[in-house]
C-alpha cells in the first residue's frame, strides 16, 4: 500500500520509493529509503500533509509525495503505546 | 602567523552558527530553530591560542547533492573553495540523520573535526555517546560541545588546531554490507596487485568510489590503460550487487547502505537509557499544535494576540514617548531665537524622528512575537499545516517562512526564499512578500488605526490589515501562478524540529538589534530625510504672498478668528507653493480619484525611501499647515480633523500594497534575477494598489 493511505498512529516499513532522483536523493538525506521503518504521528485537515517518524525526527511530507511511496504496514501487536517510535 | 581557515559544514538546525557564536564569543550570527536560518555563508573571525581562526558558517545542507540554492552554496564551496578543516556540526540527539552527512563529507578527503552539537540536550535526554567508539569508526577526531552550555568548546578549538597542524589524515574503519565489502576486496586487490595509485587515493577508497559510481575517478581512469583490465571486474562485481540488493538502481543501492551504516554506528555507539521526557514532550505538544481540527484556530490565535499585544501594550509607552518629544520641541524651540532655525529643528527634525521613535515599543513587542515563533519550532509546524492550503494557491508550505519574516522585514523575507527549491515557487513568494506589510508599515497603520477606529478596535483593525495582506497575496500568488509562471510544484519534504524553549538571552539579543537598528535609522537616514522634506516644505520662499496676506489681516484687525482663518490660509499657500507642495500637486491627479489630498500623495512617494518616512512626512507637513502651538500637537488629530474615513481606509489599502522601500527592492532585484524584475514588480505593486484603493474609496464615500 501508499505511505498515503496509512493512517494516524500507524506503523509501516517502506518497500520502494518512486520519484525523480532529486526528491529521491532529499528523502535519503532524512533517512526515509527501501527498509525504513516509519511511524504516522499526525495528518493535517483533508490530509493535505502527514507528520512521519523516522529515527527519532518528525518529518513533514505533502500527501501527493506520500503517495510515491511504498510500504507494508506493520500490524500492531500489543505495541506500547508511549513507546511508538522503536 | 596564517589564519587557519576552518569551515562549519551539517544538516540545518543543528546549531552551527550558534557554535560559532560560542566559540568565538561574539553574538554576531542570527540563530533560529527551524532549517534555513543561515542563506549566505559568513565569516568570523577571532584569535585563538595566538591564531587567527577564520570560521565560515555555511546553510545547512542535508546532502552534499544541493537541493535548494542555500544547499548550492554549501556545496560549491565545500567542493571548490581552498580551507583548511572542516568541523562537521552534528545534533546529538539525532546522530542516525546526522552521520549521512558526515559520510559524504568523508568522501572529499579534507582534515575533519566532528563537533557533537547539542551534548546537554542528549545528556537530558538520557543518552550516552560514546565518542572514543566513533573517532574509532569514522577515523576522525570527535568532540562533544554544547554551543549552549558552552561545554566542550575549549577542547573543539584545540582539536581544530591539532588537526591543522598534521599533516597525515586518519583512516575510517566504516563497514558496508557483506556484498559490497566482498566487492570491495575484490576491486581493491585488483588495485594493489598491480601496483596501480591514483592522487592519494588507497587501493579501498578507489574501490568504494568505482562501485558507487563517483563520475569524476570514471573520466580520471578512462584515460588510463589499466581501464581495459578493470572493466570486465567492475561489471562482474556490480552484477553481484545487484543481485544481492535486488535492484539495478546504484543509488537507491547506495542510499540504503548509508543509511544502515549510519544505523549501525548509532547502535554501537550510543546507548540509550529510556528516559524520553524530551520527546514525549515535543509529541505532546504537537499533539495540540498541530492537531488536525485544533491546529489552525490555534495558530490564528496566537497571530491575532500577537496584533492585540503589539498594540495594547504599545500604546502605553507610545504616549509617554509623544509628549516627550513634544515637550523637547516645546523647550528647544522657546530657547532658539532664530526662526528658520528654530521651524527645521522643530517642525522638521523632532517632529519627522519623533514620529518614528514613538513606534519604537509597537516594534519591539512585534520582533519578540516573531523571535518567539523562529526560535521555539512552531515555524515549520506551521508550514506543515498551511501547506495544503497554500498548495491551493500555488505556494509551498514552505513560502510561510519567508512570508512570516515579511511581517518583520522584507529584507531577510527575500532572503529567506531561498529554501525554496523550485525557482517558479521562488518568484512567486518574492513577488507577493510585499504585501505581507513589514514592521516600518506598522507605525501608518497604527497610526490611522488609532485616528480612525479609536484604540480599543485598534487591535482589531491592525489583525484585519495584517490578515488582509496575506489573503491578498495568497489570491495574487494564484493568479500568477495560473497567468505567469506555470509548470512544477515542488515537493513538501521538511523537518520538524524538536520544541525548544529559547534562552532569554537569544530572544533579547534578537530583538536588540532590530531595536537598535530602527533606532539608528530615526537617528541618521530618517534624520537626513525629515530635513530635507522640511527644506522642501519650507522654499522656496514666497515674500509675495506673505505681504499680501500681511495687508488682508490688517484690514480685519480685532476679529481674531478671521485674523486665524487668514493666518492658516497663509499657510496653506505657502506649503502649496513649496517644493513639496509642487511635487504633490503633479501628481495630485494621479492620487486624486483614490481621494487623497496632496499631502498624502507627497508621504506615498516620500514612503518608496523608506515606509518610516510615510509617518515623519505627515508629521512634517501636518506640522507646519497649522498653528504651532500646544492645544494640537498630535498627528492624529490633524489626520482627523483633515482626512475623511473613505481617504484614509484607500491610504492604508495602498500602503498595503504598493512597492517596498529602496533597499529591499534593490534585495529584491537580486534575489529575483535582475532590475527587470524590479521594474515587474513596480508596475505590478503599483496597478494592483491603485485599483483596490480605487475600490476602497468608491465604497466607503
Amino acid at each position: 500500500m501508499k505511505l498515503s493511505e496509512l493512517r494516524k498512529g500507524d506503523r509501516a516499513t517502506i518497500l520502494k520509493i518512486e520519484t525523480d532522483e532529486s526528491l529521491k536523493g532529499r528523502l535519503t538525506s532524512f533517512g526515509i529509503a527501501r527498509g525504513t521503518e516509519l511511524s504516522i504521528e499526525e495528518c493535517s485537515i483533508g490530509k493535505k500533509t502527514i507528520e512521519i517518524l523516522v529515527d527519532d525526527t518528525l518529518i513533514g511530507l505533502r500527501a501527493e509525495e506520500a503517495a510515491k511511496i511504498e510500504v507494508k504496514k506493520i500490524e500492531k501487536v500489543e505495541m506500547d503505546k508511549d513507546n511508538g517510535s522503536h | 602567523m596564517e589564519a587557519i581557515k576552518v569551515i562549519l559544514a551539517g544538516q540545518p538546525n543543528v546549531g552551527k552558527s550558534m557554535l560559532i557564536n560560542a566559540m568565538s564569543g561574539s553574538n554576531s550570527l542570527k540563530v533560529g530553530n527551524f532549517s534555513g536560518v543561515t542563506v549566505e555563508k559568513t565569516e568570523v573571525c577571532f584569535e585563538h591560542h595566538c591564531h587567527m581562526l577564520e570560521m565560515i558558517d555555511l546553510p545547512g545542507t542535508y546532502s552534499i547533492r544541493g537541493f535548494s540554492q542555500e544547499e548550492k552554496v554549501a556545496h560549491d564551496y565545500l567542493l571548490n573553495e581552498e580551507y583548511d578543516v572542516i568541523i562537521n556540526v552534528l545534533d546529538s540527539t539525532h546522530l542516525q540523520r546526522n552521520l549521512l552527512l558526515t559520510l559524504e563529507l568523508l568522501k572529499l578527503n579534507k582534515k575533519m573535526v566532528l563537533a557533537l552539537n547539542m551534548a546537554d540536550e542528549a545528556k537530558k535526554e538520557g543518552l550516552e555517546i560514546d565518542v572514543k567508539q566513533i573517532e574509532a569508526i569514522i577515523g576522525v577526531p570527535v568532540v562533544l560541545v554544547s554551543a549552549n552550555s558552552k561545554e566542550g568548546i575549549e577542547e573543539l578549538l584545540e582539536r581544530v588546531h591539532d588537526i591543522a597542524d598534521h599533516e597525515q589524515r586518519h583512516n575510517s574503519n566504516i563497514i558496508y554490507s557483506n556484498p559490497v565489502e566482498e566487492e570491495i576486496l575484490v576491486l581493491s586487490n585488483f588495485f594493489k596487485d598491480r601496483g596501480f595509485k591514483l592522487r592519494d587515493l588507497t587501493a579501498r577508497e578507489m574501490a568504494i568510489r568505482l562501485i558507487f559510481e563517483d563520475k569524476d575517478l570514471y573520466k580520471e581512469l578512462h584515460e588510463q590503460p589499466i581501464m581495459m583490465e578493470l572493466q570486465p571486474v567492475l561489471v562482474a562485481s556490480l552484477e553481484h550487487i545487484y543481485t544481492h540488493h535486488d535492484s539495478k538502481n546504484i543509488s537507491d543501492i547506495k542510499a540504503s547502505e548509508y543509511i544502515a551504516i549510519a544505523r549501525g554506528i548509532r547502535m554501537e555507539t550510543v546507548k540509550c537509557e529510556r528516559n524520553k521526557g524530551q520527546k514525549n514532550l515535543t509529541k505532546k505538544i504537537d499533539d495540540i499544535l498541530i492537531n488536525k481540527y485544533l491546529g489552525i484556530p490555534i495558530f490564528l490565535f496566537f497571530m491575532w494576540a500577537l496584533f492585540q499585544l503589539t498594540f495594547e501594550l504599545g500604546a502605553v509607552p507610545m504616549d509617554w514617548i509623544d509628549a516627550a518629544f513634544g515637550a523637547f520641541g516645546d523647550i528647544i524651540g522657546s530657547i532658539i531665537p532664530n526662526e528658520e532655525l528654530r521651524s527645521l529643528i522643530v517642525d522638521g527634525i523632532i517632529a519627522g524622528v519623533g514620529a518614528v521613535v514613538m513606534f519604537l515599543p509597537n516594534i519591539i513587542i512585534l520582533y519578540i512575537g516573531l523571535a518567539l515563533l523562529e526560535t521555539t519550532g512552531y515555524m515549520s509546524r506551521v508550514a506543515f499545516m498551511l501547506d495544503g492550503f497554500f498548495h491551493k494557491f500555488g505556494l509551498h508550505g514552505k513560502s510561510f517562512i519567508p512570508l512570516v519574516t515579511g511581517f518583520g522585514c522584507t529584507v531577510p523575507a527575500y532572503m529567506s526564499t531561498r529554501t525554496l527549491k523550485s525557482e517558479k515557487d521562488r518568484l512567486i513568494t518574492l513577488f507577493i512578500l510585499g504585501f505581507m506589510s513589514c514592521g516600518a508599515k506598522l507605525p501608518i497603520y497604527v497610526l490611522f488605526a488609532g485616528a480612525f477606529f479609536g484604540a480599543e478596535k485598534a487591535g482589531n483593525i491592525l489583525f484585519i490589515i495584517y490578515i488582509a495582506g496575506a489573503m491578498l497575496g495568497l489570491v495574487m500568488a494564484k493568479i500568477l501562478r495560473v497567468v505567469v509562471f506555470k509548470g512544477e510544484d515542488e515537493p513538501f519534504v521538511m523537518e520538524m524540529p524538536k520544541y525548544r524553549l529559547p534562552s532569554f538571552s537569544l530572544i533579547f539579543h534578537t530583538v536588540y538589534s532590530k531595536a537598535m537598528g530602527y533606532l539608528k535609522k530615526a537617528g541618521t537616514f530618517i534624520l537626513v530625510a525629515s530635513m530635507l522634506i522640511w527644506f522642501a516644505s519650507a522654499y522656496p520662499k514666497q515674500p509675495l504672498l506673505g505681504t499680501a496676506y500681511e495687508a488682508k489681516i490688517a484690514q480685519v484687525m480685532g476679529n481674531e478668528e478671521q485674523v486665524a482663518t487668514l493666518k492658516n490660509e497663509l499657510k496653506l499657500k505657502e506649503l502649496e507653493g513649496s517644493y513639496l507642495g509642487q511635487i504633490g500637486k503633479a501628481s495630485e491627479p494621479f492620487f486624486a480619484p483614490l481621494g487623497f489630498d496632496w499631502k498624502m500623495a507627497v508621504a506615498l512617494e516620500t514612503g518608496l525611501a523608506a515606509k518610516e518616512v510615510v509617518v515623519s512626512t505627515l508629521g512634517v507637513l501636518y506640522a507646519v499647515g497649522d498653528d504651532v502651538d500646544e492645544n494640537s500637537n498630535s498627528l492624529v488629530k490633524e489626520l482627523q480633523a483633515n482626512v475623511s474615513f473613505a481617504s484614509a481606509m484607500a491610504f492604508i489599502v495602498f500602503v498595503m500594497i504598493y512597492l517596498p522601500c529602496m533597499a529591499a527592492s534593490m534585495v529584491f532585484a537580486k534575489e529575483a534575477g535582475g532590475y527587470r524584475y524590479l521594474f515587474y514588480l513596480f508596475v505590478f505593486t503599483t496597478v494592483t494598489a491603485w485599483v483596490l484603493s480605487f475600490i476602497t474609496y468608491r465604497i466607503l464615500i
